[in-house]
């Protein structure tokens, strides 16, 4: 395995240095993919055609929104594919291992539990902000929802996966990242129904108070808000199905 | 001395070839099979090097535009717009556009970062999927040994 | 809404698949009616967007409002528009078929493997309507985690299929999206047909940029298909699965890959660059012959169906590997039309041997003995699908292989002839012996082995008709389609003699 391993990299490799020769250096500004007009438009239109200053968010929005549902689907996917693939009954487990479920550490330690009392509502509050401010400076929906999810990670991480699932238990995590997507979506079939093409937010100026260039910094600013829900949700999921190995006391 | 050159204004890609082998000798070789999510992590993490590195221009800043050029301030000049807004002027959207000047070269190609946000995402999703098999598969085998789990598979029958 | 036809097709299943995650959890009755409901809609988007392409030729529905290549688009014609029907089809057979398996296998995760379900349609039928190359990387992704969940959730030698699938399926996705990396750093688009525009006009064709992404690409999408060298992953996949998740996968996903291929082929890099400049035609299609007798060969040697079936699908991928690479107009109108006929024939096989796997609770042939008397109708739907794969007229496989032997015979790749003749004998010989055990087997009557079955008094043991009747109708359809191939044909001559592939015949 190893010879043909070695064998199967070094063609690969020659394959793919052959075109380096090729290619634009780097930083090069007059590359075909930095100077086609496909690059230009993003950064020259994007503010007029959406009043968004952060072109990162508005393409990723707004000009390419249909492959940034089915990127929130992919999170999705991935949080209920671990929990079919690991999740068993209680029963199940029992027979497994004869013990009820797994021990946890009791009493949480002292130093640890208070700092993150502390650090966990600075994580989440910053977590919001992120969203919020993904129009203006780096940020946006994945990103502050992977920070809200962390959140959680380090309440379980602190004390244990129980207390953490108090605060958010499985059903609801499925809920919430079921509803993530579907506020996504449902901007999509909202300007489906008034009458114009999938994720196409110009339309909703109609029940927005707003004008169709405002619509679609509004709109996007909506769908930032469903991908983060994702996000968190699914997070923690696939965190507490891995740790637990699918252990987890409570069934759906 | 060509070589050299091509060297220096292309390490880039040389670079993210040989993470990228490394990461798929990793995926063929490697018995355990963690490893071989390692080497899949390492594989996609050389793709998104290499599509940032597309992206990149010289001279030019992240992709978004300027405070200033979207919230301009008029009468100030451009330091005292820093100190705070006293006038209470909100130009509209077309008046902003009218006066908006946009130096594509500015600003870094904003395309490859978005396209690499879903690659990260799919890079994660694909490893979390690929530990929980790995733990199903170690719940049911007891082991995590390529060779072990296909010996006990053979014993099987 | 008839202009919202082409994007209703893959989103009616979307939100429907949604909506089940969020309802379905506490309420597992929901599951099966919100399953059809989405695929039904999506079935019903299909022939609509066909009819309007046969009338209007080429829709493009454009998201966000964004034209290409700012925006993602659709893209139907003739091609897409006749796989994308299939594919819901197909999917919506397997969906009422799966009424009764799915409780029965996966009896605690019904919700979950539907949700599963549900999306992973969504993301091929993605895949075959999208125009965004970067797009067709995401729906990829998304068909693919799909299915390692759906065969995971199977028995304990399908956990390590599935790794083994993820592993493989993971380079090829890879390999795909580094090939479309290798596209825009020299064209600077993403939409297929402007990238298509840009290295037209720009002259690349002969750029190594453009010859590496297309070798990536096009090895990227074989490991997803399974050709022959790269199939390891497929037998174990498909053959311990619950026995839904293999009649949809097995159906769908090879086939849906070669649609990829064609795509990328025709429309991204265009056939005067893939057949003329790289004239590669006489190596990949000896590659294919040495795919269809090795495969072939192989489903010989196993016992169990499943497996044969599995190893069929190879066969049948390098038939239309081959074909397309027959640089041939015949060949490749035969490829097209049998990515359509053979997505019923392995769904009808798949079927049968669900039904099989249900009824007696074995995958091993020896399973069958007997089964004329006690399952005939359940007989005469095989009966169709195996007489289709061995390629006996009227069935919409004849017809696909005499068009492939016809361009093999017009591009004068005998050798590519010879193996489709070979690989039907070996078909006819597996599938007489199944019917052979099936007809004369040991008396059914006497035997005190069948511990699973549900004997009825008269002696039957008819499958319940939830199953029964997805594959009568696929059967069905595969009459359908093969009696009426001219104007099935006649859809994809549109759409091929856009192109300009090798000798001209009709």
């Amino acid at each position: 395995m190893k010879s043909f391993a070695l064998i199967t990299v070094i063609l690969t490799g020659w394959l793919l240095l052959s075109a380096v020769s090729d290619f634009p250096s780097w930083g090069d500004t007059e590359s075909p993919a930095n100077d086609y007009r496909l690059s230009q438009h993003y950064i020259t239109e994007t503010f007029p055609e959406s009043s968004v200053p952060n072109m990162v968010t508005a393409v990723l929005a707004d000009y390419r929104g249909y492959d940034t549902m089915f990127e929130t689907v992919v999170i999705f996917v991935a949080g209920i594919a671990i929990m079919s693939i690991l999740r068993r009954k209680p029963l199940d487990y029992l027979k497994d291992t004869g013990r009820e479920t797994r021990s946890y550490k009791k009493d949480p330690d002292l130093i640890i539990d208070t700092t993150c009392r502390l650090m966990i509502p600075i994580i989440q509050l910053f977590a919001l902000y992120v969203v919020a401010h993904g129009h203006h400076s780096p940020g946006g929906g994945f990103q502050g929802g992977v920070i809200f999810g962390a959140s959680f990670i380090l309440l379980a991480l602190s004390r244990d996966l129980q207390a953490a699932q108090r605060w958010v238990p499985e059903k609801r995590v499925l809920n919430l990242a079921g509803i993530g997507i579907l506020i996504y979506s449902g901007f999509g079939f909202a300007c489906m129904i008034l009458g114009s093409n999938f994720l196409d937010y110009e339309i909703l100026h109609k029940i927005m108070p707003a004008t169709p260039v405002e619509a679609r910094s509004h709109s996007m600013l909506g769908v930032e808000i469903g991908v983060a829900f994702t996000c968190t949700a699914i997070m923690f999921s696939i965190y507490s199905n891995l740790a637990s190995n699918g252990d987890m006391k409570e069934t759906l | 001395m060509e070589l050299l050159e091509a060297l220096s204004t292309k390490f880039n890609y040389w670079i993210y070839i040989i993470i990228m082998m490394i990461g798929l000798y990793a995926m063929i070789s490697k018995n355990n099979l963690v490893k071989k999510l390692i080497g899949m992590s390492i594989f996609q993490t050389a793709i998104i090097l290499f599509y940032v590195s597309i992206g990149v221009k010289e001279g030019a800043t992240i992709p978004i535009l300027y405070h200033d050029q979207v919230h301009p301030s008029h009468g100030y000049s451009h330091h005292k717009a820093d100190t705070g807004h006293i006038e209470d002027h909100h130009p509209s959207h077309e008046e902003i556009v009218a006066n908006l000047l946009i130096e594509p070269d500015d600003f870094g190609n904003p395309l490859p970062h978005v396209l690499m946000l879903t690659a990260i995402v799919v890079g994660v999703a694909t490893l979390g999927v690929g530990l929980a098999l790995t733990q199903k598969i170690y719940r049911d085998f007891g082991s995590i040994e390529e060779s072990e789990i296909l010996e006990s598979i053979k014993s099987a029958k | 809404m008839i202009d919202q036809s082409p994007a209703l097709i893959l989103l009616a299943p979307f939100l429907l698949a949604i909506l089940l995650a969020l309802l379905g959890i506490k309420r597992e009755w929901l599951c099966f009616p919100l399953v059809i409901a989405g695929l039904a809609i999506s079935v019903a988007a299909s022939v609509v967007t066909l009819l309007r392409v046969i009338d209007e030729g080429t829709i493009q529905y454009f998201f966000g409002g964004w034209e290409p290549p700012f925006g993602i688009n659709l893209r139907v014609d003739g091609l897409n528009a006749l796989v994308a029907l299939a594919v819901s089809t197909v999917s919506l057979l397997t969906a009422i078929y799966s009424k009764r398996a799915v409780p029965a296998e996966t009896s605690d995760k019904v919700s979950q493997f539907y949700t599963l379900y549900l999306l992973s349609v969504t993301g091929l039928l993605g895949i075959v309507l999208t125009g965004d190359a970067f797009n067709l990387y995401v729906l990829i992704e998304i068909s693919a985690l799909t299915s390692y969940a759906l065969i995971g959730m199977g028995s304990r030698r399908a956990t390590l299929a599935a790794y083994k699938y993820l592993i493989m399926g993971t380079i090829g996705a890879s390999f795909y999206l580094l090939g479309v990396g290798y596209l825009y750093i020299k064209t600077g688009s993403l939409n297929m047909y402007d990238i298509q525009e840009q290295i037209v006009a720009n002259n690349l064709h002969g750029s190594p940029s453009i010859f590496v992404a297309f070798v990536v690409i096009i090895v990227g999408v074989w490991i997803k298909m399974a050709f022959f060298p790269l199939h390891s992953w497929l037998p174990n996949s498909y053959a311990y699965g619950p026995s839904t998740t293999s009649a949809l996968l097995g159906p769908l996903v090879t086939k849906v890959m070669i649609y990829v291929m064609i795509r990328m082929i025709l429309t991204v890099f265009g056939p005067e660059f893939a057949f003329d400049q790289l004239d590669w035609s006489n190596i990949i299609v000896w590659m294919s012959v040495i795919a269809i007798l090795a495969a072939s060969i192989s489903a010989l040697a196993q016992a169990s169906l499943q497996k044969i079936l599995a190893f069929l699908i190879i066969a049948e991928v390098g038939y239309m590997v081959g074909g397309v690479w027959l640089a041939d107009k015949m060949g490749m109108i035969g490829s097209i039309y049998h990515i359509i006929a053979d997505a019923f024939m392995t769904l009808c096989v798949f079927l049968f041997a669900g039904i099989i796997f249900t009824k007696t609770g074995r995958h091993d042939i020896s399973a069958m003995e007997g089964l004329f008397t006690k399952m005939p109708l359940t007989m005469v739907g095989f009966l169709v699908g195996a007489f289709s794969l061995i390629g006996i007229p009227p069935t919409a496989g004849f017809f696909s292989k005499w068009y492939l032997i016809q361009g093999g015979i017009s591009s004068g790749h005998y050798e590519y002839v010879a193996a489709l003749l070979i690989s039907s004998l070996i078909n006819a010989v597996i599938f007489f012996r199944i019917i052979e055990i099936a007809y004369f087997g040991s008396k059914p009557a006497e035997g005190h082995g069948y511990h699973h079955n549900e004997e009825q008094k008269d002696g039957t043991m008819e499958a319940s008709f939830s199953m029964l009747f997805p594959l009568l109708i696929t059967a069905a359809v595969l009459l359908g389609i093969g009696l009426y191939n001219q104007e099935v044909v006649e859809i994809i001559t549109n759409f091929v003699s856009q192109f300009n592939i090798g000798a001209i015949i009709l």
